[in-house]
């Protein structure tokens, strides 16, 4: 059965599907198709007309919401809300707390977060440094294809591909340390999270140090001023790059040492 | 597609990307939700969407097809004011009042979920509400006051006589 269409307007032609398949063929390439999770990104950006996508794909009623686990390995299904990562260990539980505030956190989604984009006055994606730091990997569509790969070589294409969900290995340790925020409907400014795999490996991520989340693997050695190496702090709305770059290596240095405790 | 708001069903046109907020106001009449900000950042659209609160702002009309839809306008009436109205209007914890009927709405759900008078609690629970009057501290004594189910006397408020709508005058 193909995905319920509703006419918007003359310019948005809205897909609504029933399941993951019928999500993964109404996406087809992607070109001009908005991605709706929970709307929290693309409604008010339709609402103020900074975005008229020809295609609007909801995917609130495709089952592919719910936290499943395997052994070891958890996976995040796209639509899942933000709201159920609170609660779980660091690095994750404590970033998703630090997302806006429960009403929203209820509504955002997991993919919505993960693929958000640059946005306009700072950087969004709060949850792409949490992962990163798992080593979670991805699973999304493009073309009637699935693939899965790791978070930081599907970051920089998010914007072409339809994110299924998204796992990741439970680690021996995390850490998160983030800027506070003023008020809840702020972005974080910076914040960075860690995390020890069952094998002993350590990596470290920032949200907020560039376009999307980035890994730190200068640092992951211990000094934490190297991980200035991996990412080169920016202006915003938010803070200014010289605020970034003095901060960024107290957060690592955080983070490292909440790892070591935990050692 | 068929909307339940406050216990009546509506058929509405609003489908697609439509937020829930312009449906309620603008097709059907509904003003207890305010457009404040309309990108989710100051609370005042929030209504109950199955007794949870949802910015409908940011909400595609189209998941709510098929929800129980509580506006502000649907958990009291000026003659039968609901616990947490009642509170507001005796720690006079509206000024303006255009984030009145968003916080309520949270305070509500907060209530009817368990909350507890603890400030922490509830600022957490209406963290997302923005008051530009500033009334923070009387609106966390009123949820506070009706999460203790405390009794009111609306002749009066916290702080003296007051004459509200709800007494017809008295005062």
């Amino acid at each position: 059965m193909a995905a319920a269409s509703v006419a918007l307007d003359a310019a948005t032609e809205v897909l609504v599907p029933g399941s993951e398949d019928e999500a993964i063929a109404a996406f087809d390439d992607g070109a001009g198709v908005a991605v709706v999770g929970g709307g929290t990104i693309v409604v008010p950006d339709v609402t103020y007309l900074r975005h008229r996508p020809m295609k609007a794909l909801l995917l609130g009623r495709a089952g592919l919401s719910g936290i499943t686990k395997d052994g070891s390995r958890t996976t995040v299904g796209a639509t899942t809300p933000v709201a159920e990562l609170v609660g779980m260990p660091a690095p994750l539980g404590p970033c998703a707390a630090n997302v806006a505030d429960l009403e929203i956190r209820a509504q955002g989604t997991v993919g919505g977060n993960l693929c958000a984009g640059e946005g306009y006055e700072a950087p969004r994606g709060d949850l792409q440094g949490a992962f990163l730091a798992l080593g979670a990997t991805v699973r999304s569509a493009a073309n009637g294809e699935v693939t899965e790969e790791p978070l930081d070589e599907f970051l920089p294409k998010r914007g072409g591909r339809l994110l299924l969900s998204v796992s990741f290995e439970e680690p021996a340790a995390g850490a998160f340390a983030g800027l506070d925020r003023p008020h809840t409907h702020d972005y974080t400014a910076l914040a960075v999270s860690g995390a020890r795999a069952a094998d002993g490996t350590l990596r470290l991520a920032a949200t907020g140090a560039g376009s999307h989340g980035q890994r730190l693997p200068s640092a992951e050695g211990g000094d934490a001023e190297a991980a200035l190496n991996d990412v080169t702090p920016h202006d915003d709305a938010l803070a200014s790059a010289w605020y970034r770059t003095k901060v960024l290596p107290v957060l690592v240095r955080r983070v490292l040492d909440e790892l070591k405790e935990s050692a | 597609m068929n909307l339940t708001v406050n216990g009546v069903e509506h058929h509405v046109d609003g489908g697609g990307l439509t937020p829930l907020l312009d449906v309620l106001r603008d097709e059907l009449g509904i003003t207890g939700p305010k457009a404040g900000c309309h990108q989710g950042g100051c609370g005042s659209c929030t209504v109950l969407v199955d007794g949870e609160p949802r910015r409908s702002c940011l909400m595609p009309a189209a998941y709510a097809e098929g929800t129980e839809i509580t506006t502000v306008e649907g958990i009291g009436s000026p003659d039968d004011l609901s616990p947490v109205q009642q509170a507001f209007v005796h720690h006079y914890a509206a000024q303006c009042g255009f984030c009145t009927s968003g916080m309520m709405l949270a305070a509500h759900a907060y209530i009817a979920g368990g909350g507890t008078d603890d400030h922490e609690a509830i600022q957490e629970a209406l963290g997302g509400h923005v008051c530009r009057c500033t009334g923070y501290s009387k609106i966390i004594d009123a949820v506070a006051a009706a999460a203790r189910g405390d009794d009111f006397d609306l002749t009066t408020t916290a702080v003296g006589k007051y004459t509200t709508m709800a007494t017809g005058g008295a005062a």
